[in-house]
């Protein structure tokens, strides 16, 4: 990556041993919109904020929730555009795995591989850590998995995960209401109930977004209506 | 004589009752002279798949050792073996990348898949699968195989019954071409083992 110029490292140590760009870049993550992912037992939740600049927007052209395989989804908060790219990589190593193998990628090695990308950007010449934290739904012979990936490049299996601002408060919350045997419907609800603690104004179908992925392992974004019935249910 | 005349080859894989049986004979030539008679075609990549490789025997070494290579790749990825049709796209794609200087190879795939089905395929040396549900065969004696395969198969045969079959299936086979045979290799393989036995046929 780069010309000569440019083929050393923008990410490079301090006297601490930190790598100061991977640090800015979670701050950068961490003044994102909150996303949150939640596991339960038959399936994976995922949800985010939708704050639009401005009420002209046209909020369905804005897709934070996107799929990888029909089986694998992703959310996350940070840098909108850095996003697009890596789920433009993920998808395209998705398919190079279903290519040789004629067999859909297993979550771990997607999640993997995604990380190896993110690694990449910081050891690489002229190039900057990408601004983003994902989270990584999906469904797979191993059951429902959650991953969160960092700009760093590390990954962690997750039962439970919040992102973007308000994190510690959403993570408390999620602590506190998360049990190992919780079903699919009942995560959906704790997921709108942890975004509502932090959202600023009245929640709607309009400006949340939600994704699952249950036992068909067909990985599901809710439509506004879908959303607002929900909405209804935890009032 | 063509390359792929050039070692002599016999190789065919049966299936049976949630096993499946693979064979293989054991002459290795140049074309007309035979240089040894204890040669194996037929390789394990994990206890519940194996690969027969024939044609052109230093093609089927080195498309072996790179099998091997991308399954323990895989192995230790993935933290499991691969499934027969899994590896069977593998050999494929790995096959078509040298398609226009291809390896002079015709492998036949064994395996137990998922709920313990027996699983048979063969590619040509580009990289076409063909899926069978009884056998398959490869290698100079492959016309000879059809036949005799084609009389004697039997749907859901014990592997008793298979091995017996298969070893018959092969043994007649060879004895027609004369670029194969010195006895022969048979791996019936169930799921819960695999016995490996070596037939004594015309040693000619």
């Amino acid at each position: 990556m780069g010309d000569s110029q440019y083929s050393f490292s923008l990410t490079t140590f301090s006297p601490s041993g930190k790598l100061v760009q991977i640090e800015h870049a979670l701050t950068a993550v961490g003044s994102g919109q909150t996303s949150l992912g939640i596991k339960a037992s038959n399936g994976v939740v995922i949800a985010t904020e939708k704050k639009l600049p401005s009420i002209l927007v046209d909020e369905a052209s804005v897709q934070k929730i996107q799929s990888l395989t029909p089986n694998i989804g992703v959310v996350y908060s940070g840098m909108g555009p850095d996003f697009r790219v890596l789920v433009r990589k993920s998808r395209k190593q998705a398919e190079q795995y279903h290519r040789l193998y004629k067999e859909q990628i297993p979550v771990t090695q997607l999640v993997r591989e995604t990380a190896a990308v993110m690694q990449e950007f910081t050891q690489s010449g002229g190039v900057r850590p990408f601004g983003v934290s994902l989270l990584v739904a999906g469904y797979d012979d191993k059951g429902p998995q959650l991953y969160q990936v960092d700009p760093s490049g590390s990954y962690f299996s997750w039962k439970a995960s919040a992102m973007g601002k308000n994190v510690s408060n959403a993570k408390t919350f999620l602590e506190k209401r998360y049990t190992d045997d919780v079903e699919l419907e009942d995560a959906i609800h704790t997921a709108i109930l942890t975004l509502k603690e932090g959202f600023e104004g009245q929640i709607s179908g309009k400006n949340i977004e939600i994704a699952t992925i249950g036992e068909d392992r067909k990985f599901k974004v809710l439509t506004p209506a879908e959303i607002d019935d929900y909405l209804a249910e935890v009032e | 004589m063509s390359i792929f005349e050039y070692n002599g080859s016999a190789l065919v894989a049966m299936v049976g009752k949630n096993c499946f049986a693979i064979a293989s004979d054991r002459r290795l030539g140049v074309q007309l002279q035979t240089i040894a008679t204890d040669f194996q075609r037929i390789h394990k990549i994990h206890d519940r798949l194996f690969i027969g490789l024939s044609g052109l025997a230093t093609d089927a070494q080195t498309l072996y050792q790179r099998l091997m290579f991308r399954h323990k790749l895989y192995q230790l990825r993935e933290e499991r073996d691969m499934k027969p049709e899994t590896f069977a796209s593998l050999v494929s794609a790995l096959l078509y990348e040298k398609r226009f200087g291809p390896y002079f190879c015709q492998p036949v795939i064994a395996g137990l898949s998922d709920d313990d089905k027996p699983f048979i395929c063969t590619t040509d040396s580009i990289g076409a699968k063909e899926l069978a549900k009884d056998f398959v065969v490869a290698g100079t004696a492959g016309d000879s195989l059809y036949g005799a395969c084609e009389a004697m198969f039997k749907p859901d045969m014990e592997p008793e019954e298979l091995f017996e079959t298969l070893s018959q299936a092969l043994l007649a086979s060879v004895d027609r071409d004369c670029l194969s045979g010195w006895g022969g290799h048979i791996y019936i393989v169930t799921p819960t083992e695999v016995k490996e036995c070596t037939l004594k046929g015309r040693m000619d």
